[in-house]
């Protein structure tokens, strides 16, 4: 139907904290500032709480980019979450470009609660990104769709 | 509802509504320009031409927007002939009316172009009625309508005057499709209009008259303004009735006299920002590019009116030199407002922080008479600004802002340190404006009884800060004098204690437990799940296709029922999910709707009441983060709500019920030191009917209240400290134990064991922290080597008495130990201290000179004017810099101390040879004692060794840890007052606690597998709240070190089951199931 729709679009999950960046996403929506519809949001505690293996799993399943966001430094609802997992981010990132995962696929961003234009901003940005990185192909295999091994 | 059919398809519809509406409603397209949902159709623009076939197929053509829809009616809205009439009035437009870009485009979309027709160019208007409707109908006004006839007609005012029946409410410009130049409000009513303005962003925006007050407003919902509402002021307009589905405006609501029989009242009005008006100067009122702090502040804000992006106002341009002026409106006593604001100087070094990272090529100046950053850790962040950020800090007294109009620069006038008159040029000025009484303080103060002080704020009793002049009657916050977040917090806190105090008796009683049904057991049940689809009126549904979107969520796995409702969380759905829990069985809920930060409470509330637990509910977040997100792309929403719902079912399929653990909670306080603050809370609770344990490490209680003698103001401190000191050994609730320590504690919120070292046992539910600090013994200055050399502390004792030889010459030294490596901190007092000796000394000894050496004078809030009197009274006051601080020398033994400091007003050395040189010493923490508490209780302290609390602002009496709280010098350097405030806020804390019969654990909390636990400690070192501990556990037969996590203190965040290299920990409520079934169902 929709031109738009005929071609690939993107499939991003982004796991956003629940005292920061959902908060953050929530404004944007109040605020009617539109955002491409491609992200899917898993709503998580704290963005300490998103373990890599989600991440993995995530692009296993074939997404095409993850978005990891949380309160910023010094703001987090559990005092040090948001560290603990920037710590994380650092390592995931080093294991996924030795596996050849595209630098930009698995992003990280601070969104407070008060920045919905800041949170429609990175989701822009993030959908550009990975819609210019294309399909991911490296780690995702669908069981029963050998075509994206 | 009839049934019509447009272009073959039947449709449902109102009876009589117009057939355009209809068809726009059902996703046909029409062109029209002259049609408005909110006003009435009159044919116009002639473009919404359909065809309507009658009786034997006879074609008849109309406007549609003016036909009504009747039964059996037959639209055609596509055809030859159609397109072609449509396309000769277009022409017709476009030649009335060639430039607007409105009618451009559709004349574009319907394939008309120009040429044939002459054209002209000077007219906008295509005489379409939508203004002279809007007029009529929406301001009831009728300030204009079409003049003249035939060619000649145009929209004016009566005989083409000025009109005095026109509100300037501007709808007539809102609703012009062209956008014409003929609705000039001016020219209309002979007055310009003015944008209503958002208060919240400094009015560098504007508003409508019903709109949000700003993002996070509580309650988040728009409201009315009633000075600007067309409906209240003139009976007019009403679209926002019309409009809102859920019909929640009602604009009968009026102000309501209540009375309330009440045991104690609070008053917390607020300050208001100064306005820096045409007398003040400093061109705020004519030079654009002078703003005040506050619009700064929204300037910066990535949520504010230019996107966090900092631009002058004049010209939109990126502004590279920045000047802050300090003190505007504050220690200024040609606007009566001598005291000094205490905020402005650290939001001036945060403001010109902010600024610099947005932009890294701005270069901030602050213009300063003194950098005020007396509070905890603030000289660390000033110094940051200056060494990291390359912020200047000028000491000057300005004099004006002028503007150069040719380049629009603004100079600054000032007198530099030395007194010279200097000009410097900058892009921007920002005033960084004070702190007044709000402007009906006075008519607050009357109505309630209450005294004012001498600048209009609420006058509250020196050393109880909360106590206004009336009894039962509290005050807190800036209503009583300028003060910061932090101590707007704990002053909050101090009067709720205040005000419990006269409550206690009454706690409780008030009260009525709501009851629910049992709780099902759903062990063993199939996953039954209900999806409810929720159309929030247009919110959604306007979007996204709900009903699609229900069917298909009927078809996922685990779904037993699915239903879409107009308004999920209305009470008639509330009942309606009830009931289908129990027809259908439901044992997991779904609700795709809002978001679950505004209404999960409420469905968790329903899944209760239905005999459900809360945690088997989940929702979909459809229309913050999707159908308002996406309203230009419905296909692109639906199908993300679709795998929202999906990915919400998946999560509920694995949903289990969570118990929540209660805990009884011991009536009983430890208070750890026995000086003003420790006593001060330890009275608060014993008060509010807890007991107490009191435990002081010297052999008499007092602490450093013991070594003062009087306050700034005058009060006897000593008259405090033995009243004080009399109430806690006669107080049943208290019982002290001085000169001991404690020795052991065990436990952890509401259930702590203790020993102290004099053998006492006992258990208690809370801890306050109240240790103290120590006065700084310093190493500078020749201190202990001259005995005319002597400390603040000393002189004040001395002078209670009076000195022995009258002085002819005193000499202050202030900073002594403070605010310079190792220790980078402000001690707080010592500035007031000063200023009180000196006073005092001038007040004995009038012909001594007393000189006041200093860095900044901190002189803050109200202890402003005081600095004011000193020099007032012949005190001299001069200013060094670290970097060439005072010497201190004398000769021989006998020989007077000689003190030689640059004089930065002559530039040279000046030399003072005092009878008497006094130490302005600091505070320091008592690091060992503290270190070695901060172990047993495992809370943190910050790099000075005071106690560090959970969060600066939000929570300054608290540690993260629940159950321990913080007060007075053991916090950070204070004067007696603050920590008589600290005190009570902390013991208010406490009672909160220690008020609650059990304490629920909420049931999202970490769970261990003890198979796949190694202990290997992790999870203990990353637990930001102590909740995690390796301990030794019987498992099976054997006893294994595993990790216990004690549900009275975990938070729910997830660290430690994301980093749980085993796998062992969960988090109930988002175990890793959950969230991995999340991810596999996208």
């Amino acid at each position: 139907m929709n031109e738009q729709h005929s071609e690939w679009q993107p499939r991003i999950l982004a796991f956003l904290c629940n005292w920061c960046s959902y908060a953050g996403a929530d404004l944007a929506g109040v605020s009617r500032l539109q955002y491409p519809p491609n992200v899917r949001i898993v709503r998580v505690p704290c963005s300490g709480r998103v373990n890599p293996g989600y991440i993995l799993k995530a692009l296993q399943e074939g997404v095409d980019g993850v978005l990891v966001s949380g309160c910023h430094p010094g703001d987090c609802h559990y005092l040090t979450g948001n560290y603990h997992a920037r710590r994380k981010f650092r390592l995931l990132k080093e294991l996924l470009d030795f596996v050849g995962v595209e630098d930009g696929r698995v992003q990280f961003a601070w969104v407070s609660a008060a920045e919905g234009a800041k949170f429609a901003q990175v989701m822009a940005e993030v959908t550009e990104k990975v819609r210019a990185l294309g399909p991911n192909r490296r780690l995702a295999k669908k069981i029963g769709n050998p075509k994206s091994q | 509802m009839i049934t019509l059919s447009i272009n073959g398809v039947k449709v449902q519809a109102e009876s009589g509504a117009s057939v355009l509406g209809i068809a726009r409603a059902n996703g046909v397209w029409i062109p029209s320009l002259c049609h408005h949902d909110s006003l009435s159709d009159y044919g116009a623009c002639r473009l919404c031409l359909v065809e309507i076939i009658g009786r034997g197929g006879r074609r008849k053509v109309t406007t549609s927007c003016t036909l009504p829809a009747a039964e059996g009616l037959e639209v055609v809205t596509e055809s030859e002939r159609l397109t072609r009439l449509r396309r000769l009035v277009m022409e017709l437009i476009l030649a009335s009316c060639p430039q607007s870009p409105a009618v451009l485009e559709l004349a574009e979309k319907m394939g008309v172009k120009s040429g044939r027709l002459e054209t002209n160019p000077a007219n906008d208007c295509i005489l379409c009625g939508l203004c002279v409707r809007a007029c009529r109908e929406i301001s009831q006004a009728e300030a204009i309508s079409f003049g003249n006839r035939g060619v000649e007609r145009k929209v004016t005012t009566p005989f083409g005057e000025l009109s005095h029946r026109c509100v300037l409410c501007g709808a007539c410009v809102f609703v012009c499709p062209t956008g014409s130049r003929l609705l000039n409000l001016a020219k209309i009513a002979g007055e310009e209009p003015r944008a209503l303005l958002s208060r919240f962003d400094a009015e560098l925006t504007s508003t409508g008259a019903i709109s949000r007050p700003f993002p996070q407003a509580v309650p988040n919902v728009p409201a009315i303004n009633p000075l600007a509402c067309l409906k209240l002021n003139r009976d007019a307009c009403g679209l926002c009735e019309k409009i809102c589905e859920a019909k929640a405006i009602c604009y009968q609501d009026a102000d309501r006299l209540r009375k309330l029989d009440v045991g104690a009242i609070i008053a917390a009005p607020g300050f208001e920002p100064f306005v820096p008006d045409h007398d003040y100067g400093q061109g705020y009122t004519t030079n654009p590019d002078v703003v005040t702090s506050m619009e700064f502040e929204r300037m910066l804000s990535a949520s504010g009116p230019f996107g966090g992006h900092v631009v002058r106002p004049s010209d939109g341009r990126a502004p590279r030199r920045i000047a802050f002026l300090q003190c505007v409106g504050s220690r200024d006593v040609s606007c009566r407002n001598g005291y000094c604001s205490s905020v402005c100087c650290m939001y001036a070094v945060k403001e010109a922080i902010i600024a610099k990272e947005h932009q890294s090529k701005v270069e901030p100046t602050i213009f300063v008479m003194d950098i005020r950053a007396f509070g905890k850790d603030f000289d660390k962040f000033v110094e940051r600004a200056k060494s990291e950020y390359g912020i200047v800090f000028k000491y000057s007294r300005v004099a004006d802002v002028v503007r150069d109009e040719k380049t629009g620069e603004n100079e600054v006038v000032f007198t530099d340190e030395s007194g010279r008159l200097q000009r410097e040029r900058f892009d921007l000025v920002i005033l960084s404006v004070g702190l007044e009484p709000s402007a009906d303080m006075r008519r607050l103060a009357r109505a309630l009884g209450v005294n004012m002080n001498a600048f209009g704020f609420i006058w509250t009793e020196p050393l109880r800060p909360l106590a206004t002049s009336r009894a039962g009657l509290f005050a807190a916050g800036a209503a009583t004098g300028p003060k910061d977040i932090p101590e707007t917090v704990i002053q909050a806190s101090a009067a709720a204690c205040e005000a419990a105090r006269l409550l206690a008796p009454a706690r409780n009683t008030l009260v009525t437990a709501k009851t629910y049904p049992p709780e099902r057991n759903i062990a063993g049940e199939p996953v039954r799940v209900g999806v409810f689809i929720c159309h929030c009126g247009i919110n959604i549904a306007g979007v996204v296709d709900v009903p699609f979107v229900k069917d298909y969520a009927a078809t996922l796995p685990g779904v037993a029922y699915a239903d879409h409702n107009l308004y999920t969380c209305s009470q008639d759905t509330q009942k309606l999910i009830k009931q289908c829990i129990e027809e259908h069985r439901l044992n997991r809920v779904v609700v795709a709707s809002c978001s679950p930060r505004t209404h999960e409470a409420l469905f968790q509330e329903t899944m209760r009441e239905s005999g459900l637990n809360p945690h088997l509910f989940v929702m979909a977040n459809i229309r913050d983060q999707c159908s308002w997100v996406h309203q230009r792309d419905p296909q692109g929403a639906t199908e993300k709500a679709q795998d929202l719902v999906r990915m919400a079912v998946a999560m509920a399929r694995l949903a289990a019920p969570l118990k929540s653990v209660a805990l009884p909670v011991t009536p009983t306080a430890l208070v750890m030191g026995g000086g003003l603050s420790g006593m001060t809370a330890a009275l608060a609770i014993a008060d509010q009917g807890f007991k107490v344990c009191l435990v002081e490490k010297d052999k008499e209680l007092g602490g450093n209240l013991r070594k003062l003698q009087k306050t700034l103001d005058g009060q006897d401190l000593q008259a405090l400290l033995s009243a004080t000191i009399g109430r806690v050994r006669n107080h049943s609730n208290i019982q002290s134990h001085v000169g001991a320590a404690l020795r052991e504690i065990k436990g952890f919120v509401g259930n702590y064991e203790s020993a102290l070292s004099d053998g006492a046992v006992f258990k208690h539910g809370a801890i306050v922290v109240a240790t103290g600090a120590l006065e700084y013994q310093p190493k500078e200055y020749g201190f202990g080597q001259h005995k005319n050399i002597i400390t603040q502390l000393e002189l004040g004792r001395r002078l209670e008495q009076g000195l022995k030889n009258e002085p002819s010459s005193v000499v202050m030294i202030q900073c002594v130990g403070s605010r310079e490596e190792p220790r980078l901190y402000c001690s707080r007092v010592c500035c007031s201290k000063a200023v009180q000796n000196a006073i005092r000394l001038k007040a004995l000894y009038p012909r001594a000179d007393v000189h006041v050496l200093y860095r900044d004078m901190r002189t803050y809030g109200l202890r402003e004017p005081y600095y004011a009197d000193a020099r007032d009274q012949g005190v001299l006051f001069t200013r060094f810099d670290l970097s060439a601080r005072p010497e201190v020398t004398w000769n021989g033994k006998g020989g007077a101390p000689t003190v030689s400091v640059k004089d930065p007003i002559l530039g040279q050395t000046m030399t003072l040879e005092p009878d008497l040189l006094v130490l302005s010493t600091g505070m320091i923490a008592d690091s060992e004692a503290n270190d070695a508490l901060a172990k047993q209780l495992k809370v943190p302290l910050n790099q000075d060794g005071f106690f560090l609390e959970a969060h600066v602002k939000l929570r300054p009496v608290e540690f993260a840890t629940d159950g321990i709280y913080v007060a007075g010098l053991a916090h950070a350097p204070k004067s007696a007052d603050e920590s008589t405030a600290q005190a009570l806020a902390a013991a208010s804390r406490a009672c909160v606690l220690l008020s609650r019969r059990e304490l629920e654990a909420h049931g999202t909390i970490g769970d261990v597998d003890a198979e796949r636990c190694v202990a290997c400690g992790l999870c203990e070192k990353i637990c930001a709240f102590g909740a995690i501990t390796l301990e030794v556990q019987r498992i099976g037969r054997s006893d294994r070190l595993l990790a216990k996590i004690n549900p009275a203190l975990c938070k729910g965040c997830g660290a430690c089951s994301a980093s749980c290299r085993c796998g062992a920990i969960t988090l109930r409520g988002f175990t890793d199931e959950q969230i991995m079934a999340e991810i596999s169902a996208l």
